[in-house]
């Protein structure tokens, strides 16, 4: 099974996991190795002054692990663009995976807002990586404006409900010229899955894993669900059909 | 004098550089990344840069996320 591919740079996963919302550090870094992943996303916020934290970085092997800083909670290009500008600076990578919100219920992507900030960000030098919708038109507007991948939402951030519009996320796979990271909105290793099979090149998640029961545990289902829905891509699975089709030999049966 | 950090009201001594400040306030300045004035300031700029009366400064860092 080859390598996922984005920008020149090879993961040898393609599940992409979060940081966010673990029970603990510890717990959050046995999940990432259970993960098998060598991507994880980060968040971009003030550091509190007044007490010292535990540092995230001292429970993620960045030898290993690449960081993905996000533009999480940015409503408009500029936040999002000056947070990317600052991920830049924390994280010495030029990688950004791009959040423009545009509603706070939903926390679907405001795609105007997306288009404008990939652009401004693509000409600064950066690899946008755009959270976006799962509309095949946006996915390749974006990818026109140098997106070195699409990232569409299978259902809302948080909410497990799996892919919401599968055939949508075919869609963007077949038009797409970038590789197509299905983003949000998985709830158990079937939902990764179902994306894999679609076509998708990779899943991205975090609330599937953090706030499962066991994490760890659940992260290895998502491991293995990505290989299995990735390999049944490959492999090409039979066409659907309302009627069967016998598996045994119809002759020779006794009796007959 | 008052600069504005993250937000916040602060009260520093007199001007002083970015490296001092993040010394003051015992930040590793390799974990961070700092803005003045809404402007990212490099970390090879820590030490030349300075935070002036009423300056803006946010200091930021990688949490968790998705």
């Amino acid at each position: 099974m080859s390598d996922l591919v984005i920008a020149g740079r090879t993961f040898r996963s393609r599940l992409i996991v979060g940081t966010g919302k673990y029970p603990s550090h510890s717990i959050m870094r046995a999940a990432h190795e259970a993960s098998g992943a060598d991507m994880v996303t980060v968040a971009v916020r003030r550091v509190d002054i007044t007490r010292k934290t535990e540092s995230l970085l001292d429970y993620i092997d960045t030898s290993k692990i690449f960081l993905l800083p996000n533009t999480a909670a940015c409503y408009t290009a500029d936040d999002a663009i000056r947070t990317a500008r600052l991920g830049r600076e924390a994280g010495m990578s030029n990688w950004v995976k791009l959040e423009v919100i545009g509603d706070e219920k939903t926390l679907f992507p405001d795609t105007e807002g997306l288009l404008e900030a990939t652009r401004v960000l693509v000409k600064e030098g950066f690899i946008v990586l755009p959270y976006t919708n799962d509309d095949p038109v946006v996915c390749r507007k974006l990818a026109d404006a140098g997106a070195a991948a699409v990232m569409p939402l299978g259902a809302p951030i948080g909410s497990g409900l799996g892919i919401q519009n599968p055939n949508n996320i075919r869609i963007i796979k077949a038009q797409a010229t970038v590789p197509v990271i299905v983003d949000a909105g998985v709830g158990t290793a079937s939902d990764a899955a179902v994306a894999m099979e679609l076509g998708a090149d990779g899943v991205l998640m975090n609330t599937a894993i953090a706030g499962a029961q066991d994490p760890v545990a659940m992260a290895r289902a998502m491991r293995l669900a990505v290989e299995a829905g990735r390999l049944a891509y490959l492999a090409g699975r039979i066409p659907r059909k309302s009627y069967a089709t016998a598996s045994s030999p119809l002759h020779g049966v006794i009796g007959s | 004098m008052t600069i504005k950090l993250n937000g916040d009201p602060h009260e520093i001594p007199g001007p002083v550089s970015i490296s001092a400040l993040l010394d003051q306030l015992a930040i590793d300045g390799r974990r961070v990344a700092v803005e003045l004035n809404l402007a990212v300031v490099k970390k090879a700029a820590y030490d030349s840069s300075v935070i002036k009366e009423g300056d803006e400064v946010e200091i930021v860092n990688f949490v968790g996320g998705g």
